[in-house]
């Protein structure tokens, strides 16, 4: 008897341990965004915040340059964005980039050292195309990114290819097996904040445009609204936007009806609106340059890398906490200097595939910045 | 006054924890005791201030009326009356008439002479309360964690907790709490209806003995636990379902602040499998 006691206890004592150890402890930091009482509220860990300051650390501007004299397409061959600003400037957007993106790397990255203007290397025909996608976010998305706007640091945090970044799964082998078949969910991935949610939320809603709203408007769901599978992926990709923004899912909504408006926080529209320009620029930006990458930097499947709001937000609820880059890289910002190089055709979505989002789903206060 | 015949005898002076004599009466079949006194005050106040906090408010729907506990911003301070200073006032009361029934419950229990089983599963109930808006508050440093005192307004409450941890049902002690829960409703239904059945037997036999009921259990699942042991069965899982949505609570906040399902990569990253 006692022999089986101590068992019994020492069973329980290891139990113990690896839950302790497996939790946090206070004191936390709290955030209110709802009425009080309504438990909206930002719950957050200051020691994991702090440890990952670093990856939202703000990196030093350049010292400014003149934006007078001779403009960069004045004086460098095959300049087709940029081209409007002076050469000091250019230069400085250059020596910019270079820490943004490749620092180890430097100028050899992307450009043929022996002639600059050179297009041989794949970097500089992305890079150049990236710049197009920046401008665009900066001048077309003002809905998602204000006027903080974003810079290639805003991704890329000094690494040739973003952290976060998603390419459409792999197959499961053998699924067309009788049992064994996971159904693309019941994986504890990341992607999903280790649920068991389908772990590709991002095909559907933003590569494809599936509807995203799957809840019933009335109290007694007398409409068919989403399907189980539509509602898992719906709630997959939230899982992802909350995971991917260091929030919960009352930092957008009221829980008791997450498809209310009235009673959803105002950053549920910018999230609206982010959700739309992730999908613009997988489609428009990532989608088309799938043959200038080289295979190695290709997914599984051959598709190229996509962005979805880790790719900028990294955890945090506004990328760098909200610090604005952009300020002091105006030229990033330039709407007008799209117009340098045809943009390459975003492919046409299938209407089967692309349901266009009645008009009725959209945010009243949309308009509003 | 209405009287079982052999309850007098039960009626017996003493036992109170305090007060003396003062208040060792009874109103009808109603023992009052101090404590008995301090449950009226505390209901009665506590009542008239929801009362006063919904004459505040927007509505007299008995849905919709909500007293909300104070924003965030007053930490672990007083707050204005009406800014959720009521709330506090009326958490104070719940608690005071709680405790005195508990003791109250001491009290008779001492009078009779029996264990104290019965406010100690009642004070599993009032460690659940407090816990929700005393401890759990005070660990995450504000009043405005606890719940609002509404019907309609704490289910909202508990549904946007659930989310700020994603998906409440990867809480690993919700687990527990929830299998409890579900077990002693499944242990309550198949006792009661092993009662029912064995004192309503078939026309023109009699009433069968624990002996029928030990059977039926021994054939159907080769173990009867027998009749003092299914009360202490039953208290123990109605316990442990209380006991665990408390820790349910106090750990989602002030020990885990993610989602719940990233809880589990201890799981994933055990070493055997890593």
């Amino acid at each position: 008897m006692m022999k089986s006691y101590t068992v019994i206890r020492v069973a329980l004592l290891l139990a113990a341990g690896v839950l302790v150890s497996a939790c946090e402890k206070p004191p936390i930091t709290t955030e209110q965004h709802g009425f009080r009482g309504t438990a909206m509220v930002k719950v957050s860990n200051p020691r994991i915040v702090a440890e990952q300051a670093g990856i939202h650390a703000v990196p030093a501007a350049l010292p400014a340059a003149p934006q007078e004299g001779q403009k960069a397409s004045e004086v460098y061959q095959n300049v087709k964005v940029l081209g409007d600003v002076s050469v000091a400037e250019f230069t400085r957007i250059m020596v910019a980039m270079t820490q943004w993106v490749a620092p180890e790397q430097g100028c050899g990255y992307c450009h043929n050292l022996q002639n600059l203007a050179d297009d041989s290397l794949y970097t500089k025909v992305v890079a150049r195309r990236m710049i197009q996608m920046t401008q665009t976010i900066n001048s077309d998305y003002k809905t998602h990114v204000a006027d903080t706007g974003v810079t290639c640091y805003t991704c890329h945090r000094g690494m040739p290819v973003p952290a976060n970044v998603w390419f459409a799964p792999e197959p499961q082998k053998h699924a067309t097996r009788m049992v064994g078949s996971k159904g693309g969910q019941n994986t504890p991935a990341e992607s999903v904040a280790y649920a068991s949610l389908p772990y590709d939320p991002f095909t559907p809603y933003l590569s494809k445009a599936n509807t995203i709203a799957v809840n019933a408007k009335t109290a007694l769901p007398n409409v068919r609204v989403g399907s189980i599978q539509a509602t898992e992926d719906t709630y997959a990709l939230m899982m992802h936007m909350s995971d991917g923004l260091g929030v919960n899912c009352t930092y957008c909504h009221n829980t008791r009806a997450f498809s209310s408006w009235e009673t959803s926080t105002p950053q549920r529209v910018t999230a609206w609106h982010g959700i739309r320009m992730s999908r613009e620029l997988n489609n428009a930006y990532m989608d088309p340059l799938t043959q200038t990458f080289p295979v190695h930097r290709l997914g599984a499947l051959g598709d190229v890398a996509k962005v979805n709001c880790a790719t900028c937000h990294q955890g945090a609820y506004k990328p760098l906490y909200g610090a604005s880059m952009l300020k002091d890289y105006m030229a990033l910002s330039a709407a007008g200097a799209m117009a340098a190089i045809p943009a390459a055709a975003a492919p046409e979505a299938p209407a089967s595939e692309a349901p266009v989002e009645p008009a009725a789903e959209m945010p009243a206060e949309a308009a509003k910045p | 006054m209405s009287m079982l015949s052999f309850e007098r005898k039960y009626r017996v002076r003493g036992g109170t924890l305090i007060g003396g004599d003062l208040f060792d009466f009874w109103v009808g079949p109603f023992y009052v005791g101090f404590f008995g006194v301090t449950t009226m005050f505390f209901s009665l106040v506590g009542t008239l201030l929801i009362v006063w906090s919904a004459s505040q408010g927007p509505t007299w729907n008995l849905w919709q009326i909500n007293v909300a506990p104070p924003d965030l911003s007053y930490g672990l301070g007083m707050a204005p009356l009406m800014e959720g200073g009521l709330w506090q006032l009326i958490t104070v009361c719940a608690i005071g008439a709680f405790v005195s029934w508990a003791l109250r419950e001491v009290e008779i229990c001492r009078k009779l002479g029996i264990g104290y089983h019965v406010p100690v599963a009642f004070g599993f109930a009032i460690l659940a309360y407090v816990t929700l808006v005393v401890f759990r508050p005070i660990l995450m440093g504000a009043w405005g964690h606890g719940f609002p005192y509404g019907i309609m307004s704490h289910l909202d409450w508990v549904s946007n907790t659930g989310y700020q941890y994603l998906h409440f049902h990867y809480n690993p002690a919700h687990m527990l709490a929830v299998s409890f829960f579900f077990a002693t409703t499944l242990a309550l239904s198949l006792h009661g209806a092993l009662i029912l059945s064995s004192t309503n037997p078939a026309k023109g036999e009699v009433v069968k003995t624990p002996d029928h009921e030990n059977t039926f259990f021994r054939d159907a699942i080769g173990y009867s636990i027998g009749t003092l042991g299914v009360h202490r069965l039953g208290l123990f899982l109605a316990l442990s379902a209380v006991f665990w949505s408390a820790v349910c609570i106090i750990i989602s906040g002030p020990f885990w602040t993610r989602g719940w399902p990233e809880w589990w990569s201890w799981w994933l990253n055990l070493p055997v499998w890593r």
